[in-house]
């Protein structure tokens, strides 16, 4: 029975159980064991790094598939900033908005119409006082980082929902409003650069998600690329502002607040990097921090196609052409309330060793002897991402120190000499036949 | 329980890094997420003026089911006026520190922010030692 749901998964017929993904992984959730690397939920936060880093292609992202338009009456699709930035530099947004159509859906929603919306939400909430400095909820990998590793940061997330969920709440009250249809009867697909986005429609902050299914970007490229060589009609009605494209970018989300002390910080190692500062005290100074997973932001996801440097390039000329452009803004809702979280966002306990404060306590008395003793070499070998989390997994009942090939390797050390000094042991009654031919003189009187 | 930790001089690319593992095995062990979160900030300023002021130190956290204790001994120039090192803004650091944002006259009077209980004995041109203790409540502040 699984706890939580997460779309990061193991192919166990790709994965050879070598320790690339158990290393790279921001909270330590892998481990390899009987030849395959295992994911602890409790600690998985559904970034992808595996997904890149994995060599072997056995690390997938759980998505949803086509098929699901069937099960609604109408279905809108809402497609991330980061879309538009992969494709060459002659194809418009219009024309992808219409390929996507073409796919079966029937309605169109851009998630930039949602950041913007978002954008003037957050504006308006920095004007108030908060802790600083406030961090973006809109990346929900983050979001689940701090969730596992920083708890104690928790209240300093902006309490403002992300642009896909304000985005599918428009979307589903527009179609609502305009075709008279009930809103179960209504799918809303977000087209995602990144698994954690469909882990935040499975799992969401808080009690649901307007979002109903989540299409990976690859999966639908290729249709797309498809559609736009055969046909380059079709062209639809972009109403994306150019700042909410941006948010597909690192740098972005900032660029739309503008006028503030803003920091923004992309690549999950670097964010942590940020987290502990603030943890630390620091970075009174910022009012807001824009922080991404991916290096180079949404671009980056793994999911998206593009080289994320090439999509950075197509999405800024895209930002500059749309400037030039000042498509109107479509009137948002103008109640705050409408864009917050609506529940607060709670720690995960996935690192405690007991639930018993006096045993954990000893047994992480028990982890530094233990970890004093591993060579330190963080080699991985043991199926473990360094040698601290195998000390931990030793004392939480997981692993042994004969995991530890090095150590192994001492044993076997003590054992081979021990086996040569008994070798030299003979009983009495073979001691005359030894070669210098004394050995039994003692006995002989 | 307890772990230590050296602490150089003028190491500013290690500072931070006995804090960091001082708040790892504080998660390990599971301290409520307030008694972390100051437990860490402490420690991080004890750290950080051992490397600003000191030549070496020693690190050393306690950890307790009821608290959290941190205790940072150092051999150094000492505190003259412990009072007036209490106050924000105060500061020996050398411009040199200052200019790399370190040393803003905070470290003191954070330490005593987030601790329930502070020793500090000095003794001038030999050094300090700090204990801060913080109370682990286990039902929030």
């Amino acid at each position: 029975m699984q706890k939580y749901f997460h779309s990061v998964k193991l192919d166990k017929e790709n994965c050879k159980g070598c320790t690339n993904c158990i290393k790279r992984c921001p909270t330590e959730a892998i481990r390899v064991r009987e030849g395959q690397a295992q994911i602890i939920e409790e600690r998985c936060i559904d970034c992808g790094e595996c997904i890149r880093i994995c060599p072997n292609r056995a690390k997938l992202a759980i998505t949803d598939s086509m098929d699901r338009l069937a099960d609604y009456k109408y279905t809108v699709v809402l497609p991330a900033p980061s879309l538009y930035a992969q494709f060459g530099p002659r194809v418009m947004p219009g024309q992808i908005l219409g390929a996507l159509l073409e796919t079966g859906f029937d309605d169109y929603f851009e998630v930039a119409v949602g950041a913007e919306a978002v954008s003037q939400s957050l504006r308006q909430f920095l004007r108030g006082s908060y802790p600083r400095p406030l961090i973006s909820s809109a990346c929900p990998a983050v979001v689940r980082l701090m969730q596992v590793r920083f708890p104690g940061l928790l209240e300093h997330i902006v309490p403002i929902d992300t642009p896909m969920e304000i985005s599918a709440r428009m979307a589903r009250e527009s179609v609502m409003r305009q075709h008279g249809i009930k809103d179960e009867e209504i799918g809303v697909f977000f087209i995602t650069p990144c698994p954690a986005k469909v882990t935040a429609v499975k799992q969401p902050y808080g009690d649901r998600s307007h979002v109903d299914g989540v299409i990976s970007m690859t999966a639908i490229y290729g249709e797309l690329l498809g559609r736009l060589d055969s046909q380059p009609a079709g062209e639809r009605a972009v109403l994306s502002p150019p700042r909410g494209v941006g948010w597909g970018k690192a740098g972005g989300e900032n660029h739309s607040i503008k006028g503030r002390s803003l920091l923004a910080v992309d690549g999950i190692h670097n964010v942590i990097n940020v987290l502990e500062e603030i943890e630390r005290g620091g970075l009174r100074d910022i009012d807001y921090v824009e922080a991404q997973s991916c290096t180079g932001g949404c671009i980056g996801g793994p999911l998206a196609p593009q080289n994320p440097f090439v999509s950075r390039v197509r999405m800024e000329n895209l930002v500059k052409r749309l400037k030039a452009a000042r498509p109107p803004l479509p009137d948002f809702p103008t109640d705050p309330e409408y864009y917050r979280l609506k529940k607060p966002i709670l720690p995960l306990q996935g690192l405690k060793l007991s639930s018993d404060l006096d045993q954990a306590i000893s047994m992480l008395g028990k982890v530094e002897k233990i970890s004093a003793d591993l060579p330190g070499l963080d080699c991985g070998s043991c199926g473990s991402p360094n040698c601290r989390a195998l000390a931990e997994d030793i004392v939480r009942g997981y692993a042994e120190t004969s995991y530890c090939v090095f150590k192994l390797r001492e044993k076997l050390q003590v054992l081979a000499r021990e086996i040569v000094d008994l070798s030299h042991l003979q009983p009495p009654a073979m001691r005359r036949d030894s070669s210098n031919g004394g050995g039994g003189e003692d006995g002989q009187k | 329980m307890n772990m230590e930790f050296n602490v150089r001089g003028m190491d500013f690319t290690r500072a931070g890094e006995a804090s960091a593992k001082i708040k790892k095995a504080l998660q390990l062990v599971g301290m409520e997420v307030s008694t972390i979160r100051k437990a860490v900030i402490v420690a991080y300023e004890a750290e950080l003026n051992i490397v600003i002021h000191a030549r070496q130190g020693i690190l050393t956290l306690f950890v307790h089911p009821d608290r959290v204790e941190i205790i940072a001994e150092d051999e150094g120039p000492g505190i003259p006026d412990i009072a007036l090192a209490m106050q924000e803004g105060y500061s020996t650091a050398p411009p040199h520190v200052r200019e790399m944002g370190f040393g803003a006259g905070m470290g003191l009077p954070n330490i005593k922010r987030c601790s329930d209980h502070l020793d500090i004995d000095s003794r001038v041109n030999s050094g300090t030692r700090l204990k801060a203790t913080i109370f682990n409540n286990i039902n929030g502040e």
